[in-house]
């Protein structure tokens, strides 16, 4: 009998697996699929081609973990992406480098005002990250509670508030309440450096540029800079895939078992109380506790019941915002395509890729989706990994990978429509992109269009949504995933949950499945 | 006033950052951007291409090269095969280490040696008595190091008489590429798959075309010292006048090391025919070294901790650095970090350094100094094995490694 297992072998869960065998757990991690990563894979969809499928780039892996569970080691490199280009299509678009001056002179083509504000910008947010950070990297009190252990926490938090000053204090307050376009208004004046900078406050959530709440995620993108040395943004070598499989040599290597072509189909439950896991093929496999990596719906209303659950949990449960928003798009290609208006293959082509040329091209994008359509023109993020990593492509031929928002999952027509919609789907993404590089529909080889439908039905996302739930404030810290259950605990007995719709949330972070096995640790759950 | 390399008219331009050092008189590029991490993932992950034209290399001939060699240098090269290469070092009378590089026997009677330091005078001193000729190549041959997983590749697609696939580390083999007459060694100072090339220098940029035209689909770019250095310390790799002065240089006798002191001692076989500096390092081999050098790991939880206090987040140089650091057992001084650096791969804060002996044993725990705003201070740092970083495909043959 296993001390725990872990359903879904993702980044979290493997994680979570790791750190339980660390402490000398009998660990079992059962994965649905046949390759283990979760959303954090890579797949050999085309001979030759490594697609990082989903998460396509590393955001904020915790240090801690590349550390503790000597990850480099296991074999996970993370390589830098250069810069942030947004091409457009008249004049020479905008490339935001590592280099400070030669940022400036980008910027300052269209605001010399703004070339000027832009690194102020950035120390004013490393500031307000620096105040954040500590957040993500610890459990979330429970600030109802008046256990001296949770006073002390939120004690804490309160004395760091305080050390702020209140200028940095307005700006943190703007920052959780403002839209990502009305916070930026208040730094810079050139749109075309603010539609590409706001958008990091869109990812992964089914808002706009301009909904309330949308500014606090671009602080995630400045709290990767104090990880420093660490280098929490990035791609991984052979793919995203590869964090997970580090994880999972690691676990491995500490004794955990993993499975994959193991899908869970119910939680066995007696007297209200978590006793193991009845498998899709009918066996029935045994554990002190069980632990979810799946997100929140998947596994209360998937793996649990909705009627071993009291109606107060349900209606949170219910609220629980997962509504997908984006879609994806895989290309094998046979050469690198040029964009028009930077011709070449520089060092622009290393970055990330933005089609974000204007704000009102983004919320235009958000309008097709408020009304159940995906976006006629998307916002796209596109990274060519093989430029940085030649081992995901033969020789000479390139993988991009095309991130696009906004697919809603509910579609006008309800979201079984996207498999006979997928086509249309993908060739918007293509069309919209050949207008900023008309020579790419030349150099496909191979297409792979993920709609939101397709990763709940092939990665079990609930409503496609990538980070477990939306991240926005309401979902967060002390609320993730519904009030009263955000260490970990969940309503079932001997239940735990350590996936992104545990605190801290979405990304490569894999801090909710660290965070989680220490709280089950220091519980003594097992 | 420095002079250009051969390939110079092919990296000028390509030298964005004119960021130039001098290395041996010559012109030598630290980083072609402002910042180095291009190059060193090229090294790391594609192939990273470096002008080491100014080292020195001398051309070693005759019947007695075999003998000549084995004893001015501290190996025995009478079993060094035509085809195959070595790294070593040399001392003076006193055992105390004048330089190191590389010997490749190129073909019956001919080698070729390098070095970090002119040494054509001591060479010739040293050649009484043995019937050779020792030619200074060092201007007549340029050279480049091809280093990284993909520099097979990139050597095959220029290269038509090699056998790359067959060329085993510290190969060499003499053939054509892209059409010129060339030597070819897999030897390099990155401590990965890599090869070096050696080629008359009125060829230099004919070659440097084919490299980097055929080597774009495998990720070829140019690289620079500054990536070079994160490269050589994550292999572990020494440098003279960094982690050790050479004799000649040294200007008291502190300062001069021995083959055993630096970690060299397997290179040392003293039951065999003499070699200048043999009955020196025998006494001392009964005794063993009062000196060694190790590689640190140094502790990140406890940097971050000393940074925290001072309400910073912990702070790396930019590049590896180079300026000697003091080592602390039990607040008594047992040595010094020589070099060191972040290395991204490995993601560990590594150091060389040279310790008083007694402390130097796999896992000993030191402190080691760290300055945080001008306030001095130690954490820990734990004596480890190098190299730091080993992959699989330096040694192997098999091209899917």
């Amino acid at each position: 009998m296993y001390d725990a297992i872990v359903i879904g072998g993702g980044h979290n869960g493997l994680a979570c697996a790791a750190y339980l065998a660390k402490a000398g757990r009998k660990v079992l991690v059962l994965e649905r699929r046949h390759v283990l990563g979760g959303a954090a894979v890579t797949e050999e969809l085309y001979p030759g081609f490594k697609y990082s499928t989903c998460s396509y780039v590393v955001s904020l892996l915790r240090p801690q973990i590349i550390r503790e569970l000597n990850l480099a080691k296991h074999g996970l490199t993370i390589l830098p992406l250069e810069c942030s280009f947004t091409p457009h299509l008249e004049g020479p678009g905008l490339v935001r480098w590592p280099e400070s001056a030669k940022t400036r002179d980008e910027i300052a083509r269209y605001s010399k005002r703004d070339a000027d504000v832009y690194p102020e910008f950035g120390r004013a947010m490393l500031n307000l990250a620096r105040w954040v950070k500590p957040i993500i990297d610890m459990p979330a009190p429970d600030p109802t509670s008046f256990m001296p252990q949770h006073l002390s926490a939120m004690a804490k938090l309160a004395q760091r508030f305080r050390s702020l000053s209140p200028e940095a204090l307005s700006q943190m307050t703007k920052m959780m309440t403002l839209s990502a376009v009305d916070f930026l208004d208040e730094w810079f004046e050139s749109p075309i450096l603010k539609a590409p900078m706001a958008v990091s406050g869109i990812i992964g959530t089914f808002l706009g540029v301009r909904s309330p709440g949308t500014a606090y995620v671009l602080l995630h993108h400045y709290m990767g800079e104090i990880d420093g040395a660490f280098r929490a943004w990035g791609l991984s070598k052979g793919g995203t895939g590869e964090i997970s499989l580090a994880i999972a040599r690691a676990a491995e290597q500490l004794g955990a078992d993993i499975r994959v072509n193991a899908p869970v189909a119910k939680i066995l439950m007696k007297n209200g109380s978590a006793q193991g896991v009845v498998l899709e093929n009918g066996d029935e496999l045994k554990a002190k506790i069980v632990i979810s990596g799946c997100d929140p719906a998947l596994t209360f209303n998937g793996f649990v019941g909705r009627d071993h659950l009291d109606s107060e949990f349900l209606s949170h449960l219910d609220r629980y915002r997962l509504r997908g928003s984006s879609g994806k798009v895989n290309l094998a290609l046979d050469a690198l395509p040029e964009f028009t208006c930077r011709p070449g293959r520089g060092l622009h082509m290393k970055g990330d890729i933005a089609i974000a040329p204007s704000i009102d091209y983004l919320e235009r994008a958000y309008d097709d989706a408020k009304y159940g359509e995906f976006s006629k023109r998307p916002y796209m993020n596109v990274v060519i990994p093989s430029l940085t990593d030649p081992s995901v492509a033969p020789p000479g031929k390139h993988v991009m990978s095309i991130f696009v928002q906004y697919a809603p999952y509910h579609l006008k027509g309800g979201a079984d429509q996207w498999p006979q919609q997928r086509d249309a789907f993908g060739d918007t993404v293509i069309k919209t992109l050949a207008e900023y590089c008309p020579d790419l529909e030349s150099k496909i080889l191979h297409r792979h269009v993920l709609t939101p439908w397709d990763l709940e039905k092939e990665y079990g996302l609930t409503e496609g949504n990538i980070f477990h739930g939306e991240l926005s404030l309401e979902q967060l810290f002390f609320f993730r995933p519904a009030p009263g259950w955000a260490r970990y605990r969940t309503p079932i007995d001997r239940l735990w949950m350590c996936g992104s719709g545990a605190h801290p949330g979405g990304g490569v972070m894999a801090a909710p499945g660290r965070l989680a096995a220490l709280r089950i640790l220091k519980e003594g759950a097992v | 006033m420095p002079k250009p390399t051969p390939f110079h008219a092919r990296i000028q331009p390509l030298c964005e950052s004119y960021d130039w050092s001098i290395w041996a008189g010559q012109y030598a590029v630290r980083a072609f951007d402002v910042c180095h991490e291009r190059e060193y993932n090229a090294f790391r992950q594609a192939t990273g291409v470096i002008d080491v034209s100014p080292l020195f290399k001398y051309d070693i001939r005759g019947p007695d090269a075999a003998q000549y060699l084995s004893w001015i240098t501290v190996r025995d090269l009478s079993t060094l095969k035509v085809g195959r290469s070595t790294y070593l070092c040399w001392t003076d009378e006193q055992g105390k280490v004048i330089d190191d590089g590389t010997c490749s026997r190129i073909a019956e009677g001919h080698y070729r040696l390098t070095a970090a330091a002119p040494m054509h005078h001591w060479f010739t001193d040293n050649a009484r008595g043995y019937t050779v000729t020792i030619e200074d190549v060092s201007e007549r041959y340029a050279a480049l190091a091809i280093q990284g997983p993909t520099s097979r590749d990139v050597l095959r697609s220029i290269s038509r008489d090699i056998d790359v696939d067959g060329m085993r580390f510290f190969g060499v083999q003499e053939g054509m590429l892209a059409g010129i007459p060339a030597v070819v060694t897999r030897t390099g100072y990155t401590g990965d798959l890599g090869y070096e090339l050696w080629v008359e220098q009125h060829h230099a940029l004919t070659v440097w075309d084919a490299l980097f035209e055929s080597g774009d689909r495998f990720g070829i770019h140019p690289a620079g010292l500054n990536a070079l250095d994160v490269c050589r310390i994550e292999a572990g790799f020494l440098m003279m006048g960094v982690d050790y002065t050479g004799a000649f240089d040294a200007l008291i006798e502190s300062q001069k090391s021995t083959p055993d002191e630096l970690g060299l001692g397997w290179m040392v076989k003293l039951e065999r025919s003499p070699f200048i500096g043999q009955s020196a390092l025998r006494d001392e081999r009964k005794s063993g070294p009062s000196v060694s050098t190790v590689g640190l790991e140094i502790d990140w939880v406890a940097l971050e901790e000393l940074y925290g206090r001072h309400g910073l987040p912990a702070a790396l140089p930019a590049t590896a650095w180079r300026d000697s650091v003091p080592l602390y057992k039990s607040s008594r001084q047992v040595g010094r970090a020589t070099s060191g650096s972040w290395s991204p791969i490995l993601k560990k804060n590594l150091a060389l350094a040279r310790v008083d002996s007694r402390h130097s044993k796999l896992g000993t725990c030191l402190d080691i100094e760290v300055t945080v705003e001008w306030a001095r201070a130690t954490v820990p740092a734990r004596v480890v094995k190098t190299p730091f970083y080993d992959p699989p495909q330096k040694k192997a043959v098999d091209s899917n490694v």
